[in-house]
């Protein structure tokens, strides 16, 4: 069942088409990972599913509903109930780390001071964080910033959780741990999740479905055996890293 | 009609277009502030906040710049004066420039170098860092969250400002006008009482308060139209304190024909 579709979704950022036709579906309590080439439009698709970006033709549904129908303040709740964890976290840098996890339930809920203190701590233990409450972003190391944007995402409990290169430049053992805090959070939150990244090996860790984005349109969509065996060159040129293939460089 | 003058009138249709661009973007966001005032959607712990660092942290620089202004304004005009027989007339001349023009003008060309440029770098590089998408993600408004705290402490502070202003270039200028003319300070106080006039002084704390408001529209709009990483940030810092500087003087040209004639 889906969670989610783009459906023949065309994009252009002035002259440049970032996605032409696209069509993506999102299963509903599973985890979509979205591969492709730098600068492909994954990051787009992200933000096209929850409203951040306006498609310029096509379709984007998120639990039957059309995003395009939404108002304005429709909108702004519906980005409520979707986490998204940026490439690079994006916390406030003005907030300590417990602030910057507290303030979607601060400003969208009404919730005590007491219970977002325990929510806050819940979460922050979950991504192995407990201690980190007082300390503010610029004295985390990327792994920690990242886990504290996964907290910021999921404080809330939100329905679809959207990741932008979770583990993008970080070293293997924060990797793995990322990788699996991923994987535990939403089956902790019985959720869906999109994940976008470069990372093939987390991605055959952490994916149900994996879906590839090439020149402004998905070419292959499926499990993570049916996307490995597939026959389409361009597919295989990119998991294998090869220079050599249809692929332009 | 040649190819040159096409490109002429293309490059003209261009920044034409661009202005009004600019100016639609600065009215929306004005717009949307102000429904945010006018519902009390006003986040006070921020407003105190950037009070603080907008208004009392600009005040070294404000009054020196008064001081010094006011002090010059009647050292020349002291001297001219006693030299025709007018001492009588400097005390009210200095408060005349200063209340209606000086004090509101100058304080918020310094506010719009310091706080102006502070405003558009600091949501520049929200822009650039992605926390401005992070704060609309989570279904928050960048301009209640960001904006409105600056505007509201700026309209506020900026009056506060130009009120210090106007005391310190009145005493900086009574005590030149006495040390280097000879002017007692009883005919330079008698002097503001004859030629000063109050409504001189609230109406150029109105100005303040509208100045104010221009150099937070404009350092916010300039820092949230980011575009392009850290020499983004600086193209729009820049442009935040030249442009506000500008529209502090056509401003001030158009309010003082509005409330002095």
């Amino acid at each position: 069942m889906n969670f989610a579709r783009i459906e023949g979704v065309t994009l252009r950022f002035g002259d440049k088409i970032v996605l032409q036709d696209c069509t993506l579906d999102v299963k509903a309590r599973a985890i979509t990972c979205l591969i492709g080439l730098s600068g492909a439009g994954k990051s787009t698709i992200l933000r096209l599913l929850n409203g951040l970006r306006t498609p310029d033709s096509g379709r984007v549904i998120v639990k039957s509903t059309d995003l395009a129908t939404l108002k304005q303040r429709d909108l702004v709740k519906f980005r409520q109930k979707v986490g998204f964890s940026f490439q690079f976290a994006a916390l406030f840098d003005s907030l300590t780390v417990g602030e910057n996890v507290a303030l979607p339930l601060r400003e969208n809920t009404k919730m005590s001071d007491a219970e977002i203190t325990k929510v806050v701590h819940a979460t922050l233990e979950s991504v192995g964080l407990e201690n980190a409450v007082e300390q503010m972003p610029s004295e985390l190391s990327g792994g920690m910033l990242k886990r504290v944007g996964f907290a910021r995402a999921v404080v809330n409990n939100p329905e679809l959780v959207l990741y932008d290169e979770p583990t993008t430049g970080l070293d293997p053992i924060i990797t793995h741990v990322l990788t699996d805090t991923i994987k535990r959070l939403r089956r902790q939150l019985n959720g869906t999740a999109v994940v976008v990244s470069h990372d093939l090996d987390s991605i055959f860790v952490m994916a149900d479905y994996v879906a590839m984005l090439f020149e402004g349109a998905i070419i292959e969509y499926g499990t993570v055996e049916e996307v490995r065996r597939s026959a389409n060159p361009i597919v295989q040129q990119f998991l294998q890293g090869s220079e050599v293939g249809p692929i332009p460089l | 009609m040649g190819a040159h003058a096409i490109k002429t009138i293309e490059d003209v249709g261009r920044g034409a277009t661009g202005v009004l661009e600019y100016a639609g973007g600065l009215a929306m966001l004005s717009v949307e502030s102000a429904a945010f005032i006018a519902s009390l959607r006003v986040r006070l712990k921020e407003t105190f906040e950037q009070a603080y660092f907008l208004g009392i942290q600009s005040t070294v620089i404000v009054l020196l710049t008064s001081t010094l202004t006011g002090m010059i304004v009647s050292f020349e005009a002291a001297q001219n004066a006693v030299s025709y027989g007018i001492s009588n007339v400097v005390g009210g001349a200095v408060t005349f420039t200063t209340s209606r023009e000086l004090g509101p003008m100058l304080s918020a060309v310094v506010v719009a170098g310091r706080a102006g440029a502070a405003i558009a770098a600091e949501l520049g590089s929200m822009v650039v860092t992605e926390q401005i998408e992070a704060l609309e993600s989570l279904g928050l408004s960048p301009i209640r969250m960001l904006v409105v705290p600056r505007l509201v402490a700026m309209i506020v502070m900026m009056p506060v400002l130009t009120i210090l202003a106007d005391i310190v270039a009145i005493v900086g200028g009574g005590y030149l006008a006495h040390t280097l003319a000879g002017i007692p300070y009883d005919t330079f106080t008698e002097s503001i009482r004859n030629y000063g006039s109050f409504s001189d002084f609230w109406k150029g704390l109105i100005k303040a308060a509208v100045f104010g408001a221009l150099i937070v529209l404009v350092g916010c709009y300039q820092g949230l139209s980011t575009r392009g990483g850290a020499a983004g940030v600086g193209r729009s810092t820049t442009g935040a304190v030249v442009l506000a500087i500008i529209l502090i003087f056509v401003t001030n040209f158009m309010m003082s024909l509005i409330l002095f004639r």
